[in-house]
């Protein structure tokens, strides 16, 4: 990475109470407005780490460090998506995309016109006033990215977000979180344990090894947003998938299945 | 639910009820039983219209006692655990006595209340149908403060919510589910601990409820009159229950499972 990074986690370490070490030297560097891909099986900590990243918890060791500016300002510059949609299924579409501006005490009139904007930018518009036990699955998910962004945060940090869906609706989500991230320009921390995925979403992968987790490779993969029409099916793709599968088997010591 | 399965849930024990009222209507006039023995529904139902005024001044005693005892109940169960929730102090501290409260008999309590109250019968009954009802409402909402969704709680946090803003926005909502079960319990004991609280405290004089009614034909083998009392008593009980079931249902019907609202939308 040439320029100065947005944030980076050096030489971090996570024990946790119980004693357990999730996390050891960790060195991991973000670029601003980049696309990166946190591979990794079950329990290599990269859960830990992206909830380092936004705070949610304190490294034990080593720091995490912001580019000038970029984190106290306002706590809108964080965006989050959990695994699961995760919104309050007592409130509608709108309020839940709503939340993070009535948090940080944006005005009714304000919030609403910016969380409307948000989730037409997700393709939910005219699902306003709907809770969420009235939408699909991929549907929730669309919501939560849509409360992710409404603060037009700097980075977006998400934790294996599609990992529930069916492959039809990830595939579609996948492509509009491209072009989200082509129009908008933030930065993306994508965690998954999907090959397939990170070749498919990222700029760069970083493949962590588990126990105690930390980065052991990576592999760059310019490819223009949104992709190609028919990426998915290409020569190319598949030799992305080739390089990132070894890179990981190196990094995490087993052989490729 | 089906259409018939909701018909059945509404017709069937209606019908148990007709057939088991003309089946002791049948009872007392085969074997001839006195009437201050077993008085039949038929007699019951008539002496309820005879007495009816009477009846219905107890009634309202009653219902008045047991509506402010649950608002109580409400206000300060809510209240208490608010505070739980704002610190495990508050609740180690306090958590004990409200369960002492609780596994108390009220009749043991009824008498040093009465004696506290100084002689204030309305305030004495209120205060011992409040120490029954307000329980269930306490641990519910306590345990449903504690169950909002833990991502949900991050994102609060990712968001510098204050504390009454995560109040507010997240534990009260997601405590509601639990909070009407728990009022729904509440509602119903709220009323027992009206109607045992007059029968320790006993009342007399203008605001005699449905206890004194009953305690009073019993002493003058009014058996007619005890039935009559006892079936609005039971009465006021299946009103409180539905009526807090209505509650429930509409503020929760949009999201919550329990409410049973339409379909998912499925994936």
């Amino acid at each position: 990475m040439s320029a100065a990074p947005l944030v980076a986690l050096r030489g971090v370490g996570k024990r946790f109470a119980s004693g357990v070490r999730a996390l050891e030297g960790l060195d991991l560097e973000v670029g601003a407005r980049e696309f990166l891909g946190l591979l990794g099986p079950s329990g290599c900590g990269k859960s830990t780490a992206l909830r380092l990243l936004a705070g949610l918890a304190e490294p034990t060791e080593g720091l995490v460090e912001w580019a000038e500016g970029a984190r106290d300002a306002a706590p809108g510059e964080v965006g989050f998506v959990f695994q699961e949609p995760t919104l309050m299924p007592w409130a509608s579409a709108l309020a839940n995309a709503m939340l993070p501006m009535r948090l940080a005490g944006v005005g009714r009139a304000e919030a609403k016109a910016r969380a409307a904007d948000a989730l037409a930018a997700v393709g939910l518009a005219g699902f306003e006033r709907a809770v969420p036990r009235e939408l699909s699955g991929g549907m929730r998910m669309r919501v939560s990215i849509a409360r992710a962004l409404v603060t037009r945060p700097r980075i977006l940090l998400m934790d294996e977000p599609f990992a529930a869906l069916d492959e039809i609706t990830r595939w579609k989500l996948n492509d509009d979180l491209l072009a989200l991230w082509g129009a908008q320009r933030f930065t993306v921390v994508f965690v998954t344990h999907s090959v397939f995925e990170s070749v498919y979403l990222a700029q760069r992968v970083v493949a962590m090894a588990a126990r105690p987790g930390r980065a052991a490779g990576e592999v760059r993969l310019d490819e223009p947003a949104p992709r190609e029409p028919g990426f998915r099916t290409s020569a190319r793709y598949a030799a992305q998938c080739r390089a990132v599968s070894e890179m990981l088997a190196a990094a995490t010591g087993e052989a490729i299945a | 639910m089906r259409p018939g399965r909701r018909a059945a849930r509404i017709v069937a024990p209606l019908l148990l009820g007709v057939l088991a009222l003309a089946g002791w209507e049948a009872a007392v006039a085969a074997w001839a039983i006195p009437p201050y023995v077993l008085p039949g529904p038929a007699l019951v139902a008539r002496t309820m219209v005879a007495e009816w005024p009477g009846l219905r001044d107890a009634m309202w005693v009653t219902l008045g006692i047991t509506a402010m005892a649950l608002a109580a109940a409400v206000f300060l169960g809510v209240a208490l655990a608010v505070a739980f929730a704002q610190s495990p102090w508050i609740e180690d501290a306090l958590f004990p006595y409200a369960v002492v409260l609780q596994v108390t008999p009220v009749v043991a309590i009824a008498p040093l209340v009465i004696i506290w109250t100084r002689n204030d019968v309305v305030m004495a009954l209120l205060v011992c149908a409040w120490i029954v009802a307000f329980f269930p409402i306490l641990s519910n909402t306590t345990i449903g403060l504690r169950s909002a969704d833990r991502n949900l709680v991050d994102l609060f946090r990712l968001h510098r919510a204050s504390r009454l803003q995560t109040l507010l926005r997240l534990g009260l909502p997601s405590a509601l589910p639990y909070f009407f079960a728990g009022l729904r319990v509440s509602g119903g004991l709220a009323l027992i601990g009206a109607v045992v609280a007059e029968f320790v405290a006993g009342t007399g004089g203008s605001a005699s409820g449905l206890a004194y009614v009953i305690l009073e034909s019993g002493y003058r083998l009014q058996i007619p009159k005890m039935f009559a009392a006892l079936a609005l008593v039971s009465a006021i009980g299946i009103a409180i229950f539905l009526l807090l079931g209505l509650v429930a249902h509409l503020a929760l019907r949009r999201w919550h499972e329990t409410a049973g609202a339409g379909e998912d939308a499925g994936a």
